[in-house]
Protein backbone atom coordinates (compact mmCIF):
# COMPACT_ATOMS: atom_id res chain seq x y z
CA UNK A 1 0.00 0.00 0.00
CA UNK A 2 1.37 3.40 -0.77
CA UNK A 3 0.98 5.85 1.75
CA UNK A 4 0.88 9.13 0.59
CA UNK A 5 2.55 12.06 2.48
CA UNK A 6 1.71 15.22 2.21
CA UNK A 7 4.57 17.63 2.33
CA UNK A 8 3.79 21.38 2.85
CA UNK A 9 1.46 23.26 4.81
CA UNK A 10 -1.61 22.21 6.08
CA UNK A 11 -5.07 22.48 4.01
CA UNK A 12 -8.22 23.04 5.63
CA UNK A 13 -9.65 19.44 6.87
CA UNK A 14 -11.92 18.07 5.12
CA UNK A 15 -15.31 17.53 6.45
CA UNK A 16 -15.42 14.46 8.37
CA UNK A 17 -17.48 11.88 7.32
CA UNK A 18 -17.29 9.11 9.87
CA UNK A 19 -20.33 10.31 11.54
CA UNK A 20 -22.36 8.98 8.03
CA UNK A 21 -22.20 5.52 8.85
CA UNK A 22 -23.55 5.68 12.63
CA UNK A 23 -26.26 7.67 11.16
CA UNK A 24 -27.09 5.09 8.07
CA UNK A 25 -26.51 2.60 10.67
CA UNK A 26 -29.24 3.89 13.20
CA UNK A 27 -31.59 4.02 10.16
CA UNK A 28 -30.86 0.23 9.08
CA UNK A 29 -31.39 -0.63 12.68
CA UNK A 30 -34.61 0.67 12.84
CA UNK A 31 -35.52 -0.65 9.32
CA UNK A 32 -34.43 -4.01 10.50
CA UNK A 33 -36.19 -3.83 13.49
CA UNK A 34 -39.28 -2.88 11.39
CA UNK A 35 -39.18 -5.18 8.81
CA UNK A 36 -41.08 -8.59 9.56
CA UNK A 37 -40.19 -11.05 6.99
CA UNK A 38 -43.12 -12.82 5.45
CA UNK A 39 -42.88 -15.84 7.33
CA UNK A 40 -45.16 -18.33 5.75
CA UNK A 41 -44.94 -18.65 2.01
CA UNK A 42 -48.26 -17.91 0.26
CA UNK A 43 -49.02 -21.37 -1.78
CA UNK A 44 -52.13 -19.62 -2.90
CA UNK A 45 -53.05 -17.04 -4.79
CA UNK A 46 -54.62 -14.20 -2.55
CA UNK A 47 -56.10 -10.81 -3.85
CA UNK A 48 -58.00 -9.58 -0.86
CA UNK A 49 -61.09 -7.50 -1.27
CA UNK A 50 -61.55 -3.47 -0.63
CA UNK A 51 -63.86 -2.53 2.42
CA UNK A 52 -64.19 1.06 4.13
CA UNK A 53 -65.11 0.13 7.67
CA UNK A 54 -61.55 -1.29 8.52
CA UNK A 55 -59.93 -1.59 12.09
CA UNK A 56 -56.57 -2.10 12.35
CA UNK A 57 -55.42 -5.90 14.03
CA UNK A 58 -52.72 -5.05 16.77
CA UNK A 59 -50.71 -7.08 18.55
CA UNK A 60 -49.62 -9.30 16.14
CA UNK A 61 -48.80 -12.07 18.35
CA UNK A 62 -52.42 -12.64 19.09
CA UNK A 63 -53.17 -13.18 15.56
CA UNK A 64 -54.08 -16.34 13.43
CA UNK A 65 -53.59 -16.26 9.82
CA UNK A 66 -55.69 -18.33 7.43
CA UNK A 67 -55.72 -18.25 3.90
CA UNK A 68 -58.11 -19.27 1.56
CA UNK A 69 -57.42 -19.16 -2.56
CA UNK A 70 -56.87 -21.01 -5.81
CA UNK A 71 -53.44 -22.65 -5.63
CA UNK A 72 -50.89 -20.73 -6.68
CA UNK A 73 -49.48 -22.05 -10.41
CA UNK A 74 -46.83 -23.40 -8.67
CA UNK A 75 -49.24 -25.69 -6.92
CA UNK A 76 -52.19 -25.78 -9.66
CA UNK A 77 -51.10 -28.70 -11.57
CA UNK A 78 -51.48 -31.38 -9.12
CA UNK A 79 -54.34 -29.57 -7.39
CA UNK A 80 -56.25 -27.61 -9.68
CA UNK A 81 -57.71 -24.46 -9.35
CA UNK A 82 -60.66 -24.96 -6.80
CA UNK A 83 -59.79 -22.88 -3.92
CA UNK A 84 -57.98 -24.32 -1.00
CA UNK A 85 -56.90 -23.36 2.86
CA UNK A 86 -54.03 -22.67 3.75
CA UNK A 87 -52.71 -23.41 7.55
CA UNK A 88 -49.02 -22.22 7.79
CA UNK A 89 -46.89 -23.56 5.37
CA UNK A 90 -49.02 -26.55 4.26
CA UNK A 91 -52.45 -26.81 2.39
CA UNK A 92 -55.05 -28.39 4.81
CA UNK A 93 -58.93 -29.42 4.95
CA UNK A 94 -61.28 -27.01 7.29
CA UNK A 95 -61.09 -29.66 9.76
CA UNK A 96 -57.90 -29.07 10.53
CA UNK A 97 -58.75 -25.41 12.20
CA UNK A 98 -59.28 -26.64 15.30
CA UNK A 99 -55.89 -28.59 15.47
CA UNK A 100 -54.33 -25.52 14.04
CA UNK A 101 -55.84 -23.18 16.59
CA UNK A 102 -54.36 -25.20 19.58
CA UNK A 103 -51.41 -24.90 18.37
CA UNK A 104 -51.62 -21.13 17.91
CA UNK A 105 -52.87 -20.85 21.41
CA UNK A 106 -49.94 -22.00 22.57
CA UNK A 107 -47.91 -20.62 21.49
CA UNK A 108 -49.57 -17.46 23.87
CA UNK A 109 -48.19 -18.49 27.28
CA UNK A 110 -50.38 -15.97 29.36
CA UNK A 111 -54.14 -17.48 29.42
CA UNK A 112 -55.82 -14.45 29.86
CA UNK A 113 -54.79 -13.39 26.37
CA UNK A 114 -56.34 -16.06 24.62
CA UNK A 115 -60.09 -14.56 24.55
CA UNK A 116 -58.25 -11.33 22.49
CA UNK A 117 -56.85 -13.91 19.98
CA UNK A 118 -58.40 -13.20 16.63
CA UNK A 119 -58.64 -15.18 13.41
CA UNK A 120 -57.60 -13.19 9.92
CA UNK A 121 -59.32 -14.62 7.41
CA UNK A 122 -57.02 -13.66 4.56
CA UNK A 123 -59.35 -14.75 1.57
CA UNK A 124 -59.47 -14.44 -2.27
CA UNK A 125 -62.42 -12.10 -3.15
CA UNK A 126 -63.33 -14.30 -6.05
CA UNK A 127 -63.92 -17.26 -3.62
CA UNK A 128 -67.21 -18.73 -3.06
CA UNK A 129 -68.93 -18.22 0.29
CA UNK A 130 -69.29 -22.18 0.85
CA UNK A 131 -65.05 -22.87 2.19
CA UNK A 132 -65.26 -19.26 3.76
CA UNK A 133 -68.52 -20.73 5.57
CA UNK A 134 -66.84 -23.96 6.31
CA UNK A 135 -64.15 -22.36 7.55
CA UNK A 136 -65.89 -20.19 9.99
CA UNK A 137 -68.33 -23.48 11.48
CA UNK A 138 -65.07 -24.64 12.53
CA UNK A 139 -64.21 -21.36 14.39
CA UNK A 140 -67.72 -21.68 15.92
CA UNK A 141 -67.34 -25.04 16.67
CA UNK A 142 -64.28 -24.54 18.76
CA UNK A 143 -65.78 -20.78 20.31
CA UNK A 144 -63.52 -19.22 18.45
CA UNK A 145 -65.26 -16.38 17.60
CA UNK A 146 -62.89 -13.48 16.78
CA UNK A 147 -62.77 -12.78 13.38
CA UNK A 148 -61.51 -10.52 11.09
CA UNK A 149 -61.74 -10.89 6.88
CA UNK A 150 -58.48 -8.83 5.49
CA UNK A 151 -59.64 -6.57 3.03
CA UNK A 152 -57.59 -3.63 1.49
CA UNK A 153 -58.59 0.48 2.11
CA UNK A 154 -61.29 1.23 -0.56
CA UNK A 155 -60.73 5.05 -1.13
CA UNK A 156 -63.97 6.58 -2.26
CA UNK B 1 4.61 20.44 13.91
CA UNK B 2 3.87 16.75 14.98
CA UNK B 3 3.87 14.69 11.66
CA UNK B 4 1.05 12.22 11.94
CA UNK B 5 2.37 9.05 11.49
CA UNK B 6 -0.92 7.20 10.84
CA UNK B 7 -3.34 7.76 8.24
CA UNK B 8 -6.82 7.81 9.21
CA UNK B 9 -8.80 4.92 8.02
CA UNK B 10 -11.21 6.06 5.48
CA UNK B 11 -14.27 5.84 6.64
CA UNK B 12 -16.24 6.74 3.71
CA UNK B 13 -16.80 3.74 2.03
CA UNK B 14 -18.33 1.92 6.07
CA UNK B 15 -21.46 4.65 4.47
CA UNK B 16 -21.56 2.57 0.99
CA UNK B 17 -22.32 -0.37 2.87
CA UNK B 18 -24.27 0.86 5.28
CA UNK B 19 -26.81 2.27 2.48
CA UNK B 20 -26.28 -1.08 0.57
CA UNK B 21 -27.66 -2.74 3.47
CA UNK B 22 -30.42 0.04 3.71
CA UNK B 23 -31.63 -0.38 0.40
CA UNK B 24 -31.83 -4.05 0.60
CA UNK B 25 -33.89 -3.79 4.04
CA UNK B 26 -36.21 -0.84 2.15
CA UNK B 27 -37.10 -2.81 -1.02
CA UNK B 28 -37.47 -6.03 1.33
CA UNK B 29 -39.72 -4.10 3.93
CA UNK B 30 -43.41 -4.39 3.88
CA UNK B 31 -44.77 -2.56 6.90
CA UNK B 32 -47.58 -4.93 7.37
CA UNK B 33 -50.67 -3.04 8.48
CA UNK B 34 -53.11 -5.97 8.39
CA UNK B 35 -56.23 -4.48 8.75
CA UNK B 36 -59.90 -6.21 8.17
CA UNK B 37 -63.41 -6.49 8.77
CA UNK B 38 -63.89 -7.42 12.34
CA UNK B 39 -66.64 -9.99 12.76
CA UNK B 40 -67.71 -11.89 16.29
CA UNK B 41 -69.36 -15.08 14.68
CA UNK B 42 -72.63 -16.51 16.31
CA UNK B 43 -71.28 -18.93 18.86
CA UNK B 44 -72.38 -22.25 17.35
CA UNK B 45 -75.34 -24.88 18.26
CA UNK B 46 -76.31 -28.57 16.61
CA UNK B 47 -79.58 -27.23 15.56
CA UNK B 48 -80.41 -23.93 14.01
CA UNK B 49 -82.44 -22.46 16.53
CA UNK B 50 -86.28 -22.03 15.48
CA UNK B 51 -86.57 -18.95 13.18
CA UNK B 52 -87.78 -16.37 16.30
CA UNK B 53 -90.93 -15.16 15.76
CA UNK B 54 -90.05 -11.44 15.45
CA UNK B 55 -91.83 -8.64 14.09
CA UNK B 56 -91.09 -8.89 11.01
CA UNK B 57 -91.05 -5.04 10.98
CA UNK B 58 -88.02 -5.01 12.96
CA UNK B 59 -86.31 -7.29 10.80
CA UNK B 60 -83.95 -6.14 7.71
CA UNK B 61 -83.49 -8.85 6.04
CA UNK B 62 -80.45 -9.02 3.24
CA UNK B 63 -80.49 -11.81 0.68
CA UNK B 64 -77.26 -12.61 -1.65
CA UNK B 65 -78.05 -15.35 -3.80
CA UNK B 66 -75.34 -17.32 -5.51
CA UNK B 67 -75.35 -14.60 -8.69
CA UNK B 68 -74.29 -11.97 -6.85
CA UNK B 69 -78.12 -10.52 -6.84
CA UNK B 70 -79.01 -8.94 -3.12
CA UNK B 71 -82.38 -9.42 -2.14
CA UNK B 72 -83.05 -6.61 0.59
CA UNK B 73 -86.61 -6.59 2.86
CA UNK B 74 -87.71 -8.55 -0.37
CA UNK B 75 -87.34 -6.27 -2.91
CA UNK B 76 -84.17 -6.89 -5.63
CA UNK B 77 -81.49 -4.02 -5.57
CA UNK B 78 -79.03 -3.12 -7.84
CA UNK B 79 -76.41 -0.79 -6.48
CA UNK B 80 -74.96 -2.21 -3.59
CA UNK B 81 -73.96 1.06 -2.04
CA UNK B 82 -77.38 2.21 -1.13
CA UNK B 83 -77.68 -0.76 1.60
CA UNK B 84 -76.21 1.54 3.94
CA UNK B 85 -79.43 4.26 3.72
CA UNK B 86 -81.70 2.19 3.54
CA UNK B 87 -80.36 0.63 6.17
CA UNK B 88 -79.62 3.56 8.20
CA UNK B 89 -83.48 5.19 7.04
CA UNK B 90 -84.87 1.30 8.84
CA UNK B 91 -82.74 1.67 11.98
CA UNK B 92 -83.68 5.22 12.88
CA UNK B 93 -87.78 4.65 12.31
CA UNK B 94 -88.26 4.77 15.46
CA UNK B 95 -92.06 3.76 14.88
CA UNK B 96 -92.94 6.11 11.99
CA UNK B 97 -93.38 4.31 9.22
CA UNK B 98 -95.56 1.10 10.00
CA UNK B 99 -93.14 -1.05 7.88
CA UNK B 100 -90.00 -0.13 9.47
CA UNK B 101 -88.48 -0.91 13.06
CA UNK B 102 -90.23 0.22 16.10
CA UNK B 103 -86.30 1.80 17.67
CA UNK B 104 -83.23 1.31 17.10
CA UNK B 105 -82.73 -0.96 20.20
CA UNK B 106 -85.62 -3.65 18.18
CA UNK B 107 -84.00 -3.50 15.28
CA UNK B 108 -82.13 -6.81 13.86
CA UNK B 109 -80.04 -6.53 10.35
CA UNK B 110 -80.47 -10.09 9.19
CA UNK B 111 -77.72 -11.33 6.49
CA UNK B 112 -78.05 -14.48 4.61
CA UNK B 113 -76.17 -15.53 1.85
CA UNK B 114 -75.69 -18.64 -0.44
CA UNK B 115 -72.48 -20.63 -0.85
CA UNK B 116 -72.22 -19.81 -4.32
CA UNK B 117 -71.91 -15.95 -3.43
CA UNK B 118 -68.78 -14.41 -3.84
CA UNK B 119 -66.49 -13.35 -1.05
CA UNK B 120 -65.49 -9.85 -2.24
CA UNK B 121 -70.00 -9.23 -2.57
CA UNK B 122 -70.29 -10.80 1.16
CA UNK B 123 -67.83 -8.24 2.09
CA UNK B 124 -68.72 -5.55 0.31
CA UNK B 125 -72.24 -5.92 1.71
CA UNK B 126 -71.26 -7.15 5.40
CA UNK B 127 -68.99 -3.32 5.18
CA UNK B 128 -71.87 -1.74 3.75
CA UNK B 129 -74.09 -2.41 7.19
CA UNK B 130 -70.70 -1.96 9.40
CA UNK B 131 -70.87 1.61 7.56
CA UNK B 132 -74.74 2.44 8.16
CA UNK B 133 -74.06 1.37 12.23
CA UNK B 134 -70.87 2.98 12.66
CA UNK B 135 -72.45 6.22 10.67
CA UNK B 136 -75.15 6.29 13.31
CA UNK B 137 -73.15 6.06 15.90
CA UNK B 138 -71.39 9.11 14.90
CA UNK B 139 -74.00 10.75 14.40
CA UNK B 140 -75.40 10.12 18.00
CA UNK B 141 -71.85 11.03 19.29
CA UNK B 142 -72.24 14.11 17.34
CA UNK B 143 -75.75 14.92 19.02
CA UNK B 144 -75.16 14.05 22.88
CA UNK B 145 -71.52 14.90 22.97
CA UNK B 146 -70.88 17.18 19.98
CA UNK B 147 -68.02 15.43 19.45
CA UNK B 148 -67.18 12.50 16.62
CA UNK B 149 -67.55 8.88 18.17
CA UNK B 150 -63.89 7.98 16.95
CA UNK B 151 -63.02 10.43 19.95
CA UNK B 152 -65.26 9.41 22.91
CA UNK B 153 -64.10 7.60 25.67
CA UNK B 154 -64.80 4.12 25.94
CA UNK B 155 -67.49 4.49 28.61
CA UNK B 156 -69.31 7.06 26.33
CA UNK B 157 -69.02 4.81 22.87
CA UNK B 158 -70.62 1.98 25.03
CA UNK B 159 -73.33 4.30 26.11
CA UNK B 160 -74.21 5.09 22.46
CA UNK B 161 -73.49 1.70 21.17
CA UNK B 162 -76.27 0.88 23.91
CA UNK B 163 -78.87 3.42 21.94
CA UNK B 164 -77.90 1.53 19.10
CA UNK B 165 -76.90 -1.76 19.52
CA UNK B 166 -75.02 -3.80 16.41
CA UNK B 167 -77.32 -6.81 15.64
CA UNK B 168 -76.23 -8.12 12.29
CA UNK B 169 -77.27 -11.88 12.43
CA UNK B 170 -76.05 -14.63 10.18
CA UNK B 171 -78.33 -17.68 9.14
CA UNK B 172 -76.73 -20.78 7.89
CA UNK B 173 -75.85 -20.40 4.66
CA UNK B 174 -78.52 -21.66 2.02
CA UNK B 175 -77.14 -23.90 -0.99
CA UNK B 176 -78.08 -24.36 -4.29
CA UNK B 177 -75.88 -26.52 -6.14
CA UNK B 178 -76.11 -25.49 -9.95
Amino acid sequence: MARIKKKGKKEAPGITTASLPDIVFMLLCFFMVVTKMRDSELMVRITVPAATQLQKLEKKSLVSHIFIGPPTQKYADKLGTAPRVQLNDQFAPPEAIPEFIANEKKKVKNPKLHKKMTAALRVHKEVKMGIVTDVKTELRKIDFRKVSYLATDLVQ
Amino acid sequence: MAQRKIPEINAGSMADIAFLLLVFFLVTTTIQTDSGLSVLLPPYVEEPPPPEKKNKRNVFSVQINGNNELLVRGNPLQDVYSIKDKAKEFIMNYGKDPNSSDSPKKAIVSLLNDNGTSFEMYVLVYDQLKAAYNELWDEAAMDIFGRHYEDLSRKDKKKVREDIPLVISEAEPTSFDK
